[in-house]
């Protein structure tokens, strides 16, 4: 049982990396922009909200929670958005190739918060590890008394607040997306943005406005990365861009409808640690357990392909650039 | 009439039609020293130096000496190998970004053969055992996603990737399984003691082979995508998947043909980076080179000779930034962010060959016409 709830609240906190990456891209997306560059995104994220703490917690002398998280948060969503900004301008401006600007833009993105990861490790000294305690503490603040509810509270309570964030935005998104006008609008700029402007829809706006506040999203997966998985460390093996991928592929896997991201990201997160809690795994037939989340993405997206369900399909414009004069 | 003419934006923006090749040239390179000097300027931000000096740094530090210049010119070949590999692939419209996968294979493959053929055969009739399993490996790891593609119409970037993460997996299998020394948890060097496998100096050079090999390659794709009935055929699915049925071509086997080729040279690739470069195998052995080369590929338009110098730049520039690293003692990955930013204004300028931009016209011009 106790190895049950330690694989269920790893998974869960695994898995609210991608979801955040994932509802962001899901937005992203819909709009008919295939941003790549989510890795990046979250690089970029998880690098500005350390650097804004780190300076916060060296100069106040008792750092106040809420302005830790405060200033961690408003760090990633600018340094995201400024990432997303500029992969906009790039794609529907200058109308540059999607994927080929999102691979360009992950090693600009994972070049620049190494960079600057390991500047701050070596100001902050010692062992050459930053470590932002304070705020990372703040992030992982649980719902009091958790345990009195015995597993249950274990459970699903065990979390700091980001993990619940992601949830609700994972159904907000959804909401807006298929309740309301602008989502519906959205949604036409994806499909088909030619007929949307010819309904007077501003396609440009539409697709700036849903880059930028994707990439925000997708940012905070940075930002819970560095402050809860990490634990307010930095660690340049490049992980962020292995879990940034990942959510570029639960957007597939949930087929571009966010709640089915949210228990798809914890399956995610349970395979990926599986091999933790199976006893009697040598050391190279862990590495092999460590392959089953992509080969799950991979048999998903046969399946998907297969059953050819009209729902389940990518937004029709996906990855193309509009250009008002072309046929 | 005035609301009318508070609506006209400020720029106006059509497509260009034909561009002389020297001006879509010069485009280009303004961009690149465009990019040249928005970098000096954040050169100097970050280490307060002349930034011409730093240049003349990067210069050094990719052909300073006599072994930095062959590293340089063994780096551009690896590059321009996966880049060969994956233009068949692109010029089909098929977003093969699983290169990295690839040549992980193509690299387990090889080291596989000197490890377990070792002291059953001489070294040279070893290297084309090795090429081959290195290019059914890259084979078998294109195949797969190329099968998929064709049979059910799978998303193949995203099929690619995984396929790369799954190499990943399975490359940290091999390297727990090979490791030496025990507990070290990397492979270190295979058969330093009597080089078994690894290539022959050539003319004296230590890398003459790799040269070779991948200009042997940059010839034989250049005929392939241009002068082939197969290459036409490539051209025709990316342009138009109906029109090449209704040409009779058979898409399906294009599909996955290409796929066996593109999935094939990405795995000599590994086998040049085994064999003729690292003499390890690691999970960075690709080193991120199968997400480099899509940007060289594209950017070249898949003109194999074009490649040649879009990975002499890259590698030229990941060379010198390193330098500048190590000399004014800055994370190497500096040099990630100034090749990102390179990139950023050859994929913008892009823009300004296939389209036009004019200005707004003044009020008063529009009146006297």
């Amino acid at each position: 049982m106790n190895q049950f709830i330690s694989l269920f609240q790893a998974s869960i906190v695994f898995g609210t990396v991608i979801l955040f990456g994932a509802v962001g891209e899901i937005l992203t997306e819909k709009s008919g922009n295939l941003n790549l560059g989510v890795p990046g995104i979250m690089y970029l994220g998880s690098i500005a909200s350390l650097i804004g703490v780190f300076y916060y917690e060296r100069y106040a002398e008792n750092p106040i929670p809420i302005v830790c998280i405060l200033i961690a948060l408003v760090c990633a969503i600018i340094a995201s958005m400024l990432g997303g900004l500029l992969f906009s301008f790039m794609t529907i401006t200058l109308r540059c190739n999607q994927n080929v600007m999102g691979l360009a833009f992950n090693i600009f993105a994972g070049g620049f918060a190494n960079f600057y990861g390991g500047s701050l490790n070596k100001l902050a000294g010692g062992v050459g590890q930053i470590n932002v305690l304070a705020t990372s503490a703040a992030f992982r603040t649980k719902i009091p008394s958790y345990q009195s509810l015995g597993p249950f509270g274990h459970l699903f309570l065990s979390y700091g607040f980001l993990v619940y964030l992601a949830i609700f935005l994972a159904f907000a998104i959804s909401w807006f997306l298929t309740r309301s006008t602008v989502g519906l609008n959205l949604r036409s700029v994806g499909e088909n943005p030619a007929t949307a402007d010819a309904a007077g829809i501003n396609v440009t706006k539409y697709k700036y406005i849903s880059t930028c506040v994707g990439a925000a999203i997708s940012g905070l997966g940075g930002l819970y990365y560095v402050m809860d998985y990490m634990k307010g460390t930095w660690d340049s093996d490049g992980s962020v861009e292995g879990l940034g991928w990942l959510a570029v592929a639960l957007v597939i896997f949930a087929s571009w409808k966010a709640p089915r991201a949210i228990w798809g990201s914890y399956l995610f997160g349970m395979l990926s640690w599986a091999y933790f809690y199976i006893p009697g795994l040598t050391r190279s037939s862990q590495e092999i357990f460590k392959m089953l989340p992509y080969i799950v993405t991979v048999l998903v997206l046969i399946v998907v392909a297969y059953q050819h369900k009209p729902d389940n399909q990518p937004p029709n414009a996906l990855g193309l650039p509009y250009f008002r004069e072309d046929r | 009439m005035m609301k009318h003419k508070k609506k006209e934006p400020l720029f106006r923006i059509s497509k260009s039609g034909f561009v002389p090749l020297h001006k879509a040239w010069a485009i280009r390179i303004g961009a690149l020293l465009l990019a040249l000097v928005v970098c000096a300027f954040i050169i100097y931000s970050i280490i307060k130096l002349n930034p011409l000096k730093v240049y003349g740094t990067m210069f050094q530090g990719a052909f300073g000496t006599n072994k930095r210049m062959w590293v340089t010119i063994r780096d551009t070949m690896m590059l321009l190998c996966i880049g060969l590999g994956l233009a068949p692939a692109f010029k089909m419209r098929f977003w093969n970004i699983g290169a990295e996968g690839q040549v992980l294979v193509g690299g387990i493959a090889s080291a596989a053969c000197m490890i377990y053929l070792r002291g059953k055969m001489s070294s040279t009739a070893v290297l084309p055992i090795m090429f081959v399993c290195s290019m059914l490996a890259g084979a078998i790891w294109g195949f797969i996603p190329g099968y998929f593609k064709a049979k059910y119409g799978t998303n193949e970037t995203l099929f690619t990737l995984m396929m790369n993460y799954i190499a990943i997996q399975l490359t940290s299998y091999f390297v727990a399984l090979w490791e030496n020394p025990y507990g070290s948890n990397t492979v270190g060097v295979i058969n330093s003691r009597d080089k078994f496998g690894w290539f022959p100096p050539i003319f004296g050079q230590m890398y003459g082979l790799n040269v070779i090999i991948v200009l042997v390659l940059v010839v034989f794709i250049y005929i392939y995508l241009n002068y082939t009935k197969q290459g036409f055929e490539i051209s025709v699915v990316g342009d138009s998947e109906n029109t090449a049925k209704y040409c009779g071509i058979d898409v399906k086997r294009v599909i996955i043909r290409t796929m066996i080729i593109s999935g094939a040279i990405c795995g000599i690739a590994g086998f040049l980076a085994v064999a003729g470069a690292g003499h390890t195998i690691s999970v960075s052995t690709a080193g991120g080179r199968g997400f480099t080369t899509i940007i060289v590929a594209w950017m070249a338009k898949f003109n194999s000779f074009v490649m040649v110098l879009f990975s002499a730049l890259l590698v030229f520039l990941e060379k010198g930034a390193m330098e500048i690293a190590s000399r004014y003692q800055l994370s190497d990955y500096v040099s990630n962010m100034i090749i990102g930013i390179i990139l950023f204004f050859i994929l913008g300028s892009e823009f300004f060959i296939n389209f036009k931009v004019r200005l707004r016209q003044r009020y008063a011009k529009d009146k006297s016409q």
